[in-house]
């Protein structure tokens, strides 16, 4: 699967602070890309960079395995995490405008608009102006205004903050649609619930520096700790917690079941296997709950965050 | 790729769409056309109101020169004495009592002359009667040394000086007076225009930064050409509103001038007394507007349109970027202040220097310095023009100001790209330069 946007060792500095120190991520074509870091660790100035607002220091970026020039802001489309709107132009006259700065023509753009405004059912919205709206209906907009010229590339900051559930979950579907229809997605956000759903890759950036790239499915498969969460039911708990405690390494668990089993983490060693300690455990009583760990993108966050 | 065209046309359209500025540009005319006709009526009725003038005059020389006018009548009053006078006027509510003690020597007639009132008398009023008293006591004291005032008068002559340049341009005291007020109408329409506009355009700045729209478009267009489009397109809503200004403004003086039956030229001299002597001094009013007509021809005028547009241009640009940087600097107005002083002060300076130093020496070292200054040479040159400003002097003057043009918008570009993307704390001007090295 070949890049749509690779970043180089892309460095920028303002002042005596580093931004970015010397970051390169791939963005593979039709994926949706996590972006991730805590607050402060300079996402927003790599995504700036990636729309030619803020120039490197040094790096370069290629999109599409071009260089970037100025007519690629028609390829991208960026919904940054502070945004807002004309507040007393007209919800029409305004997406038309931003629109045509995207280097539409008036009519398409037009055309595309009403179809969209149709999808999302804010039809009725066109000759309001935007201080008579809603946060959340703004955003909407907002929305809109940034997938019209249908650009290769997507770049959502925060997409769902301000939406209610079931706008959230409008919103979210139309990504996934975006990306079926090939669009590839960059998706920056603390909500590591959605970064689960939704993307396929993920990058950590922590205090400028890139900490943690690649699929997230492999990242998962690194850190996971060969660890199982298990329920079993015996005569003795107390017994059997101390006969596990000699064999294995073993940690308390929580979690909800029906009956009064005996819950624990085993931590297992690299010449063990699940089927090892599945056969073992049958021996002793009744398994009533028998789950690999896998870490959550909130448990990777946090740990790569910590060590770093 | 070029957006600017799209830039300007929003610019424009919603400033010129909006309810307060469709407000503004058809309602001040007549907020200030009705304010000038109340002026112009209260000293109408000011000027109807009589005074009454009670005249004691025990010198006998004078009482018989007070001759009533529309505005002020006279009573003389004989036999009393000055206590008893003093009394009646007041008793009577007359305006106030001149009293003319006997004059011994006529040169120190002055000590023997007081006006007395109730609050501080009118000056022109007080100056009329010292006129009038002046004249006959003259008078009489050239009978007095056997001459004859008649032969005074025929002997007087009348000096106009008239002036020629050496290439043999005749001008008069008029010219003068006309390239002045050309000179300051020039000067003082820019400085107005840039502090008026200049403030839009600023505001227009931040209200994109306030409504955080500003990344979406920086996205897709290069800040220095937003910055422009913003420059331009408020320009022409200035434009507009001054073109509508202009002539609603004069639709409306012609027609409250109608209605009321005010005569707005003579609004500026509001006492008769005053009309009465300016009219003995100057020529008849034919004649002074054919002079008029005469020095408007006799200004360089193609010279002074083209450079008006020019430097006019040039000086507004120069000026409106700078509004623009302080606009992406700060994030709400109240903190423009600090920024606004050294923009302000050389327009100050400028139109002092254009008020006083030119209209007294044109082409004065002072004149000529201050006209190749950039931040001043706007104003001051546009002053200078109307009394011939050789063109080399005003095509280095132009370069100058065109050369800072570009530094300032240079500038403004760096402070604005880097400034409407920050947010919180009014930057120090250190910070400002530190945004030029981002």
């Amino acid at each position: 699967m070949s890049n749509l946007l690779e970043v180089h060792s892309v460095s920028k500095k303002f002042g005596e602070f580093t931004a970015l120190n010397n970051v390169s991520i791939s963005v593979p074509k039709g994926s949706i890309f996590g972006l991730l870091g805590p607050n402060g660790a300079g996402k927003t100035t790599l995504i700036r960079v990636i729309n030619q607002i803020t120039m490197p220091d040094q790096g370069h970026v290629l999109l599409d395995s071009e260089p970037l020039q100025s007519y690629h802001v028609k390829d991208i489309g960026y919904l940054p995490e502070e945004r807002g709107l004309y507040k007393s132009m007209k919800v029409g006259e305004q997406a038309l405008y931003l629109a045509q700065l995207k280097g539409m023509e008036k009519r398409e753009a037009k055309k595309r608009l009403k179809m969209w405004f149709e999808r999302l059912e804010i039809g009725d919205w066109w000759n309001k102006k935007i201080q008579e709206l809603s946060k959340g209906m703004a955003q909407k907009i907002q929305f809109v205004v940034t997938v019209l010229h249908e650009p290769k590339l997507l770049i959502f900051d925060e997409p769902f903050s301000g939406f209610d559930p079931i706008n959230a979950n409008l919103i979210k579907d139309e990504i996934l649609r975006l990306r079926d229809e090939g669009a590839t997605v960059i998706f920056s956000t603390h909500r590591m619930e959605s970064v689960e759903e939704l993307c396929d890759h993920i990058a950590l950036i922590h205090k400028s520096n890139k900490v943690l790239d690649g699929n997230l499915m492999d990242i998962k498969r690194n850190y996971k700790t060969n660890t199982y969460e298990i329920g079993i039911e015996s005569l003795n708990n107390t017994n059997l917690e101390q006969e596990l405690k000699s064999k294995f390494q073993v940690s308390p668990a929580e979690f909800k079941t029906l009956g009064d089993e005996l819950k624990v983490h085993i931590k297992l060693s690299q010449n063990e296997t699940a089927n090892d300690l599945l056969s073992y455990l049958t021996t002793k009583g009744q398994v009533s709950h028998f789950v690999e760990v896998v870490p959550s993108a909130n448990d990777i966050f946090i740990q790569t965050v910590k060590n770093n | 790729m070029n957006y600017l065209p799209l830039i300007i046309k929003r610019e424009y359209l919603t400033k010129v769409k909006n309810k307060a500025f469709i407000i503004m540009t058809f309602l001040s005319p007549l907020i200030m056309i009705g304010l000038i006709s109340v002026v112009a009526y209260l000293i109408q009725m000011n000027n109807s109101k009589v005074r009454q003038v009670s005249v004691l005059d025990e010198s006998g020389l004078v009482q018989h020169i007070f001759k009533d006018t529309e505005n002020t009548k006279y009573t003389i009053l004989e036999g009393i004495t000055l206590e008893n006078a003093k009394a009646v006027v007041k008793e009577k509510g007359d305006y106030g009592l001149l009293h003319v003690l006997k004059i011994d020597k006529l040169n120190e007639a002055s000590k023997n002359i007081r006006f007395y009132s109730e609050d501080s008398p009118s000056l022109t009023l007080i100056n009329s009667l010292g006129n009038k008293i002046e004249k006959e006591l003259t008078n009489i004291n050239m009978h007095r040394m056997n001459v004859d005032p008649e032969v005074i008068e025929t002997s007087k002559i009348s000096i106009d000086i008239a002036q020629e340049s050496f290439s043999g341009k005749k001008t008069s005291k008029v010219d003068s007076g006309t390239k002045i007020i050309f000179g300051v109408i020039a000067g003082y329409l820019l400085f107005m225009f840039i502090i008026i506009y200049g403030n839009m355009i600023m505001r227009s700045v931040i209200e994109e930064k306030t409504s955080r729209i500003i990344e979406v478009i920086i996205s897709s267009v290069k800040p220095v050409q937003l910055m422009l489009g913003k420059i331009i397109g408020t320009s022409l809503v200035g434009i507009t509103q001054f073109v509508i200004w202009i002539i609603l403004g004069s639709v409306l003086i012609v027609v409250v001038s109608l209605i009321f039956g005010i005569d707005i030229a003579q609004m500026g001299m509001p006492q008769q007394e005053i009309i009465e002597q300016a009219m003995q001094g100057s020529g008849n009013d034919v004649e002074k507007a054919q002079q008029f007509m005469n020095a408007f021809f006799n200004l360089p005028l193609t010279n002074l349109i083209i450079a008006f547009i020019l430097f006019f241009i040039s000086g507004y640009l120069l000026y409106s970027s700078l509004y623009a940087a302080i606009g992406a600097a700060v994030d709400n107005e109240t903190d423009t202040q600090q920024f606004m002083m050294p923009i302000i002060l050389p327009l100050i300076l400028a139109v002092y220097v254009g008020g006083f130093t030119v209209i007294e020496d044109p082409h004065g070292t002072v004149s000529t310095i201050f006209s190749f200054i950039p931040f001043t040479s706007p104003v001051v040159m546009l002053m200078r023009i109307p009394f011939g400003v050789p063109l080399w002097q005003q095509g280095l003057s132009l370069l100058l100001l065109i050369g800072t043009f570009m530094a300032t918008v240079w500038f403004a570009a760096k402070i604005y790209r880097v400034g409407i993307l920050m947010y919180g704390k009014k930057p120090t001007y250190r910070e400002l330069i530190k945004w030029l090295k981002y």
